[in-house]
């Protein structure tokens, strides 16, 4: 009895009458809160999401302004054009490719190939158009330039139609879908902004490591330009005849790589003991950046046509291929080479003699390839 | 896409930034309120605090989320090195990234041998975080 008697007195002095006379307000907005959320609750928490992805629009929007504004500052300064260059600059962010019909696959290949011909050549020709000043290394540079702009644009134009897409139909599972990619989106369009100075710059990317090691190889040695856009020289190691292939540069370039392999291998009548391609990968989470790896297969990106005329290549004559990666994320990729990214190409070198040591005799040839945009890297 | 676009998706409401700063006002008013209000009606004083402090941490949470958003707006981009070597004595330098600048170009001669010197090395470097350690 004692206890309650004391408990009725505590309570009476913790808590002195100051919510008593207005108590019945935190009631009822206690009520209100609680039924509102009850039947609104999905909605407000559409508007949180709204709020989140309008948070990053509008950071996309201001990348992407500042793409177009570096590319036409890159060409004003470089290509010396005689008018305005934006408006062919506008021009060129909207434009489009569309990829071959593949209801019959068979001989889609070259079907992707030719209309990444005529892409290619048409860039090319609306670069030259916009900055006449312009050499071909400026030329290949401002390409790319142009086509991380464009790739913010579209970025920015997609994740925008699904935003209004989401707040005009009020789809949760809409909003939510963007609000759950937008981590990733937004790295990607944060890696494509910082390889817009790069580009415009001729700074080496992180792609380019593969075409770096390949540098480093033939660097000093007699060059010839091979179809398409890449050289080779003949280097002897531990030997062997190595015929070292890369992009040429220092204009940003990837070449075709399938082609060049399929020259040199021509050349020697198939006669090629071993070939080594070198390429950066993506690296997961969790691994090191810089991280050196080996395997088979045709170590190439992009759309796969290299890749389909390399394997037809070693097929044709049962060439046995390795491949040696640098590990990098996205981000990596296409901003400035990391010192990392730079300090592995003397890693992937050795392993390239190993493989060589391991896999061929002396007085074998083989063909070392280093596939990647060779912005910034010489020969 | 006109030539005001990215100074719009930078730009603050300047409406939004009234509400705030007379939401503060208002929040400030209540708290000086509530301490003239405490000797004679403490209870009348206890709400005009909750409602002064409650306002005045909402708007500068809003402010803070406005700074941050003009933060995350900016990209910072590291500084480039060239390494510039030379390959008959070995003397080597380090420069800001120039444009023009490519790795195996030729550039300047040596200040020792006066030999060409080539650049070797185009990288940056990145102060990495240091990384949560997890037993993975």
């Amino acid at each position: 009895m004692n206890i309650i008697a004391l408990a009725t007195v505590r309570s009476q002095v913790a808590q002195p009458d100051i919510f008593g006379e207005y108590s019945w307000i935190f009631n009822l907005l206690f009520y209100i809160i609680f039924v509102v959320f009850i039947f609104y609750g999905q909605r407000i928490q559409m508007y949180v999401m709204l709020r989140e992805v309008e948070g990053s629009l509008y950071k996309l929007k201001y990348i992407k302004d500042k793409g177009r504004r570096i590319a036409i500052e890159t060409i004003k300064e470089i290509g010396k054009p005689q008018t305005d260059p934006a408006a062919r600059v506008d021009r060129f962010l909207e434009y489009f490719t569309i990829a071959p019909q593949s209801l019959d696959p068979a001989g889609v290949v070259w079907k992707l190939e030719h209309i990444l011909d005529v892409r290619d050549t048409r860039f090319k020709d609306e670069v030259k158009l916009m900055a006449p000043s312009a050499d071909e290394t400026q030329t290949n540079n401002l390409e790319n330039t142009l086509e991380a702009a464009m790739a913010l644009n579209y970025i920015y134009k997609v994740v925008r139609h699904y935003y209004l897409l989401g707040k005009r139909t009020l789809s949760l599972y809409i909003i939510m879908q963007l609000q759950m990619i937008l981590p990733l989106v937004m790295r990607e369009a944060e890696a494509y902004a910082s390889a817009l100075k790069a580009f415009a710059y001729g700074q080496p990317i992180g792609d380019g490591v593969g075409a770096l090691v390949a540098a480093k190889l033939m660097y000093g040695h007699e060059k010839r330009k091979i179809p398409k856009d890449c050289v080779v020289a003949t280097v002897p190691i531990e030997g062997r005849t190595a015929y070292v292939v890369k992009a040429e540069g220092p204009g940003g370039n990837v070449g075709k790589p399938g082609d060049a392999i399929k020259t040199v291998i021509e050349e020697n009548e198939g006669k090629i003991a071993n070939i080594i391609m070198i390429d950066a990968a993506l690296k997961l989470e969790g691994e090191e950046v810089g991280e050196v790896a080996e395997g088979v297969g045709a170590a190439i990106g992009g759309p796969g046509v290299d890749q389909f005329k390399i394997e037809e290549s070693i097929l044709k004559y049962r060439i046995p291929i390795n491949a040696v990666i640098i590990k990098e994320d996205i981000g990596d990729a296409v901003s400035p080479m990391r010192k990392e990214i730079f300090d592995a190409v003397d890693k992937a070198i050795e392993r390239i003699k190993q493989v060589i040591l391991e896999r061929t005799k002396e007085g074998d040839k083989i063909i070392i390839t280093g596939v990647g945009n060779t912005i910034g890297i010489g020969q | 896409m006109s030539k005001t676009s990215s100074s719009a998706s930078t730009k603050i409401s300047s409406f939004v930034l009234v509400i705030i700063f007379v939401t503060l006002a208002f929040s400030f008013a209540a708290l000086a309120l509530a301490v003239y209000a405490y000797p004679e009606h403490p209870d009348f004083a206890m709400y005009l605090i909750v409602i002064g402090f409650f306002a005045a941490s909402m708007a500068a949470y809003m402010l803070l989320q406005m700074r941050r958003r003009l933060l995350r707006l900016r990209i910072e981009l590291p500084p480039i090195t060239t390494t510039i070597e030379c390959r008959k004595c070995g003397f080597k330098s380090v420069r800001e990234f120039q444009r023009g600048d490519y790795i195996f170009k030729e550039v300047e001669p040596c200040q020792k041998c006066n030999e060409k010197m080539l650049i070797t090395a185009i990288y940056r470097e990145v102060k990495e975080k240091p990384k949560e350690s997890f037993p993975f």
